[in-house]
């Protein structure tokens, strides 16, 4: 089972200092706090994506690139990557690129987005979301898999012989997960696929959400990916740790109260029992997270969010500091004696390398000398096996 | 021989009222004694559930800003999706419904209520509010698909007085207790329940069927958009 953070790349004024940070400050602070989590003996680092105020993270890559250049073991993700007003093919390239660069330290989380004035920015539509998701997401799926694809659809131009390059590092795309918090579609599509399922749950009853996590395990079955405990589940959740739960929930408190989002609403302790949020001592946080897997069954991947809300700084590497070295050694552990011997690892570029080859070596592509397309012709690379036709859509 | 009681009618009351006792709610109950009396004359039980929104306003003030449903409001929102007739009673304020009523039926889903027979009330301090009943509450209920029935309750501080206020509440409870046994919600329930637009987990939460039957469930399986 992986644990890490996840953040939104807010830009928040901190309530008890009275400032906020520059974009400068605070891109410069995120890096240290990924660096941080690899320190402190996390095994992920996940960023959102926004393209507007009061965020900074409108090129994920970028940043997770860097951090996967200045440090050595953490797997860099995305919380969410936008399916919707992105295209597929410069997701399929730019998250290929961060695959090489990253050593295969890398996956994605696809999300829709729900801020309807994005859209049309990117001359998308909200109304349109869902069905734009899901057709995206067909085509970035193919664009990891196939070396050209011809291909047609509704809400982008159409394809004919597109070779998305670089081609996955050892031909082994990178894995998605496909966050939602209630919608059956982008379940099935995950089961579909045989990817993995995010549910950041927050602000819904759990039954919802065990019923829909339910959902996705029963359809990755029928899909033949494996049993339904085989599925790959991941689940978000946010922490405030101190040394006793006094000094947390007075610490964390006034953050809370003016936080993004939920602020100036439910009382820190109502939403402490409707959320996964905890605040308090290590032991408390152990106690909360331990009930995740209880409700959902055995998952992969454990993101807390901790960065957000104005937190300064040497606040949020202190709170990695606790997160790693006095509560998740004890989730490793109490979740390994209870977990079922059939719950599949998280997963990694090592280990999909392994499932694709056994021992056999990787497949490298290299390219053919320039031709000027691929319309024509056969494969552009050495090795492939002989030409796909290349089918032309009605104009 | 048949010897089962048949169910009893569930009535959902809710009061917006802030008083205690208050004006709102009392005009609530006189309703609710009326259709319990004429229940029993067509020979059902009627149990009636109560939902003060002055003990919600913290919840349905968080659930307005931050989607978070509380316990309590949940169960409100059960009462509500259980209940075979609801009587909605209002203060009206500066021309218009309370505006802890109008946030609590803003925060419920939208196919929470279809088809339900509904009692429409208000109180206010002057008779010149007599129609926000009719002009502002019921379309409100139009838009969650609610059976409001044709007689508006309103009671100003001359109505308490008045035997055309008991007459008009008499009239009413004759409506709502001939909606209700007719079985039109549970009848549209049965006939066209799916034409209505859900979501998953909507309808307070008992809208949990997942239909792989659509053009975006085939999408979703690696299919093309229609």
């Amino acid at each position: 089972m992986q644990f890490g953070i996840f953040s939104v790349s807010d830009i928040t004024r901190d309530p008890v200092a009275g400032d906020t940070p520059s974009e400068a400050q605070r891109i410069g602070a995120i890096v240290r706090i990924a660096q941080q989590a690899e320190a402190v003996g996390l095994d992920v680092f996940a960023i959102g994506e926004h393209h507007n105020p009061p965020f900074f993270s409108s090129s994920p890559t970028t940043l997770l690139a860097f951090i996967a250049a200045t440090t050595g073991r953490l797997i860099v993700s995305t919380a969410t990557t936008l399916i919707t007003t992105n295209d597929p093919v410069r997701i399929a390239e730019e998250y290929a690129m961060l695959q090489h660069l990253s050593g295969g330290r890398m996956d994605l989380m696809l999300g829709r987005g729900n801020t309807a004035p994005v859209y049309p920015w990117f001359g998308q539509d909200i109304r349109q979301s869902l069905p734009l998701a899901l057709e995206n997401y067909n085509l970035l799926h193919r664009l990891w898999r196939e070396d050209v694809v011809d291909w047609q659809g509704k809400y982008r131009t159409p394809l004919q012989g597109f070779t998305s390059i670089p081609r996955p590092l050892d031909d082994v795309p990178p894995f998605v997960w496909h966050g939602s918090i209630r919608t059956p579609e982008i379940a099935e599509q995950a089961a579909y696929y045989g990817d993995g399922f995010f549910a950041n749950h927050i602000f819904w009853p759990k039954e919802h959400y065990i019923r829909l996590i339910r959902f996705y395990r029963q359809r990755f079955a029928y899909y033949g990916h494996g049993t339904e405990q085989q599925a790959i589940v991941g689940l978000g959740g946010q922490a405030y740790i101190a040394r006793n739960s006094q000094d947390a929930r007075r610490e964390f408190r006034p953050y809370f109260d003016e936080a993004p989002v939920y602020g100036h609403g439910p009382s820190m302790e109502d939403f402490m029992d409707m959320t996964p949020l905890s605040v308090g001592s290590p032991q408390e946080v152990i106690d909360k997270t331990l009930t995740f897997r209880e409700h959902f069954g055995d998952y992969q991947r454990q993101l807390f969010l901790m960065d957000h809300a104005g937190l300064p700084l040497p606040a949020v590497l202190a709170q990695l500091e606790l997160l790693g070295g006095a509560v998740v050694p004890v989730l490793r552990k109490e979740i390994a004696a209870r977990q079922d011997p059939q719950t599949p690892a998280a997963p990694t570029h090592a280990g999909l390398v392994r499932a694709r080859y056994g021992d056999q070596e990787p497949r490298q592509p290299r390219p053919n000398a320039n031709r000027g397309d691929n319309v024509t012709g056969g494969s552009p690379y050495q090795d492939s096996a002989a030409a796909a036709p290349a089918e032309y859509p009605d104009l | 021989m048949n010897t089962t009681a048949p169910d009893p009618v569930r009535l959902t009351i809710v009061s917006a009222g802030t008083g205690d006792p208050s004006a709102t709610r009392l005009l609530a109950d006189r309703i609710s004694d009326r259709t319990c009396e004429l229940a029993a004359c067509h020979g059902q039980t009627a149990e009636s559930t109560v939902i003060e929104l002055r003990e919600l306003a913290a919840d349905i003030s968080t659930a307005l800003v931050s989607q978070l449903i509380s316990p309590r409001l949940e169960d409100a929102i059960a009462a509500l999706g259980a209940a075979d007739g609801i009587i909605a009673s209002t203060p009206v304020y500066k021309a218009g419904p309370s505006g802890l009523f109008t946030s609590f039926f803003h925060v419920l889903d939208d196919d929470l209520i279809i088809a339900r027979p509904v009692v429409l009330a208000a109180t206010a301090g002057t008779a010149r509010h007599a129609l926000v009943v009719d002009d502002q509450v019921r379309p409100m209920f139009a838009y969650l698909r609610a059976l409001t029935i044709p007689t508006a309750l309103f009671a100003a501080p001359e109505d308490w007085g008045d035997p055309a206020l008991n007459k008009r509440i008499d009239r009413a409870a004759v409506e709502f207790v001939l909606l209700m046994e007719s079985g039109f919600a549970r009848k549209i329930r049965d006939a066209s329940w799916e034409s209505y637009q859900h979501e998953y987990g909507s309808a307070g939460g008992t809208e949990t069927g997942i239909d792989l039957d659509t053009d975006l469930m085939r999408l979703a399986a690696g299919g093309s958009a229609q």
